[in-house]
């Protein structure tokens, strides 16, 4: 029924060709420029991978947009939190003094630092917007330790790909790669607007990622892990929240 | 004409291989395969988009203007319905069930596509004249006499004249055009400004729109606008004779016999 010329076949079957082959090198390079996110399977993962890419070759190095003091939020919003465990309670009871952040995986030298140690070090802060996935953001001040900081002090190895931080609750626990686990804006964050952390926003330690949205922006942070594998954590999607669902990379 | 990208032109009937018969027999489709597969192809991404998005906005019916907004602000509006999160004070006794992670995904993935789709087509449409020939009114259009009269034969409900089955009318070439090239990307645009790492590479793109929340809204408003465009797009594909324009629109043909 449908009249085909003899030059349109050739032209479509070579741009059909290409348009494989294409797709066979980028996939190709992607992984071996670690362009992939550990959810880059199954039915969402050409758009987790695409969006992933993007933002990697886009913004390695960019900064969050940074606020003036004026601009930060009168009522910042400490979100929802589930009952604390006893654990968390006793640590609470006693100020945080014997609160310690462990490090160990794929470091030169595994080590525990308390609180005050990480204060002790060269301290960053910034004005930077949070939001969370749900739609609703604040601006605030966050006053930490570059991650990376602390990352030198232990020695990562070469073949390290990704930091597992966990919080002391329960069923919390986040990764991310060491683009941003190496960005200067990513804060072992210790306090917020002048002053201490408070617990509802995550004291005595917050991780703060400033180019991921809230939930990869683990509360009551006790433990690192490096990795160049996340199968071994929880379902291996490398987060309680990928393995409940939602994206690993959280930039949008 | 099976073919993907090349446009109906006269041009194609002078190929060497097309015999003369062949070319009285298959005149040029009503609408160009590629506009036909990406009509389609948009339709789907804005169902998912449609649907996703509504799920991820459930979960904070409120909007704002300027950088933040959260609970502790006093929102531009609401909208009355129950959320997914316990912390939005919606004044429903209950909470609906969180949905967002798939959402999120597919709202994602589908916006690449919906991308790629509207490239694929602006370059088609561009270059191959569609645009300028077919979509774009031209002066002969914008003449008040052909505006009012226009305007008057849609006031009226008036079935639309034989030609029209085979050209869009002033109106049509307005709305799509208006949809094609401010609405369209506007979505985009609106849809990257809410994207910490997007704006950290590129934060004019948030800025001049107002901040976080006023570029969340105009997402917002945008929707909206979609939706009212369907909806009247529909309203007229059925007054013109629903079947006849859709299948024109799938198979690229009218049938004239059966036509109005
Ligand atoms: C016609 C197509 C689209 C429709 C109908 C649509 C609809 C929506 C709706 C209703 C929301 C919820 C608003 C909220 O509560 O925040 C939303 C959120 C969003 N959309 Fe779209 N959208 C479309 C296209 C896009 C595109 C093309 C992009 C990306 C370039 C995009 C990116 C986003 C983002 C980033 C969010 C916010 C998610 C968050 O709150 O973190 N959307 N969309
Ligand atoms: C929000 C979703 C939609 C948008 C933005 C949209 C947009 C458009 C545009 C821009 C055109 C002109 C295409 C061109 O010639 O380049 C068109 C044509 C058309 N669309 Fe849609 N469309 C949508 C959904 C639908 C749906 C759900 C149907 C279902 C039947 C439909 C049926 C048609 C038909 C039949 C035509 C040809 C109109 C005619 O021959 O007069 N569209 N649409």
């Amino acid at each position: 029924m449908k009249h085909l010329s003899r030059r349109k076949l050739i032209t479509t079957g070579l741009a059909a060709t290409a348009g494989v082959t294409g797709l066979g090198v980028a996939t190709h390079l992607a992984h071996k420029y670690g362009l992939v996110p550990p959810d880059g399977g199954g039915i969402y993962g050409p758009g987790e991978t695409l969006t992933y890419a993007a933002q990697r070759l886009l913004t390695r190095h960019s900064l969050a947009r940074e606020f003036s003091p004026v601009e930060i939020s009168a009522k910042p919003l400490a979100n929802e939190l589930a009952p604390f465990s006893d654990e968390f309670k006793r640590f609470q009871a006693d100020k945080f003094t014997d609160w310690r952040l462990a490090i160990d995986g794929l470091v030169d030298r595994p080590a525990s630092f308390s609180v005050s140690q990480i204060k002790s070090y060269p301290s960053r802060s910034h004005i930077t917007e949070i939001g969370c996935e749900e739609g609703w953001t604040y601006i605030a001040e966050w006053i930490g330790t570059p991650l990376s900081h602390v990352l030198d002090l232990v020695g990562v190895k070469p073949h390290a790909k990704y930091v597992v931080y966990f919080s002391i609750e329960p069923d919390w626990w986040e990764s991310m790669d060491m683009a941003d686990a190496l960005h200067p804006q990513t804060l072992l964050t210790y306090g917020m607007n002048g002053d201490d952390l408070p617990v509802g926003f995550g004291g005595p330690l917050r991780m703060r990622l400033t180019r991921q949205i809230g939930y990869k922006n683990v509360k009551f942070v006790n433990r690192l892990t490096l990795t160049d594998n996340l199968k071994p954590f929880g379902k291996g999607t490398g987060g309680a929240n990928s393995d409940g669902g939602y994206a690993w990379y959280a930039g949008i | 004409m099976a073919t993907l990208g090349s446009a109906p032109t006269p041009v194609d009937a002078s190929l060497p291989i097309a015999s003369p018969a062949a070319v009285a027999t298959t005149p040029a489709p009503r609408h160009s395969l590629l506009v036909r597969v990406t009509h389609w192809l948009f339709t789907l991404c804005f169902f998912a988009l449609l649907v996703t998005g509504i799920e991820i906005l459930i979960s904070h019916p409120r909007f704002y203007w300027g950088e933040t907004g959260n609970i502790n602000m006093s929102p531009l509006f609401k909208i009355p319905i129950p959320s997914s999160r316990n912390l939005v004070p919606t004044g429903y006794g209950y909470v609906l069930p969180d949905q967002n992670g798939w959402s999120r995904y597919l709202h994602f993935q589908a916006a690449w596509l919906v991308v790629f789709t509207g490239l694929l087509y602006a370059l088609h449409g561009f270059f191959s004249g569609h645009f300028r020939k077919r979509l774009l009114p031209g002066p002969e259009h914008l003449s008040r006499k052909n505006l009012s009269a226009a305007i008057l034969s849609h006031l009226r409900f008036e079935p639309p004249a034989e030609a029209e089955a085979h050209s869009y009318n002033v109106l049509q070439r307005l709305a799509y055009a208006f949809a094609i090239f401010a609405m369209f990307p506007m979505m985009i645009w609106t849809g990257l400004a809410m994207s910490p790492a997007f704006t950290s590479a590129f934060p004019v793109t948030v800025t001049i729109l107002g901040g976080h929340q006023s570029a969340r809204t105009l997402h917002f408003l945008l929707t909206i606008a979609f939706v009212l465009f369907l909806f009247v797009h529909l309203l007229m594909i059925f007054l013109a004779g629903f079947f006849h324009r859709t299948r024109a629109m799938i198979t690229g043909r009218v049938n004239n016999r059966a036509d109005s």
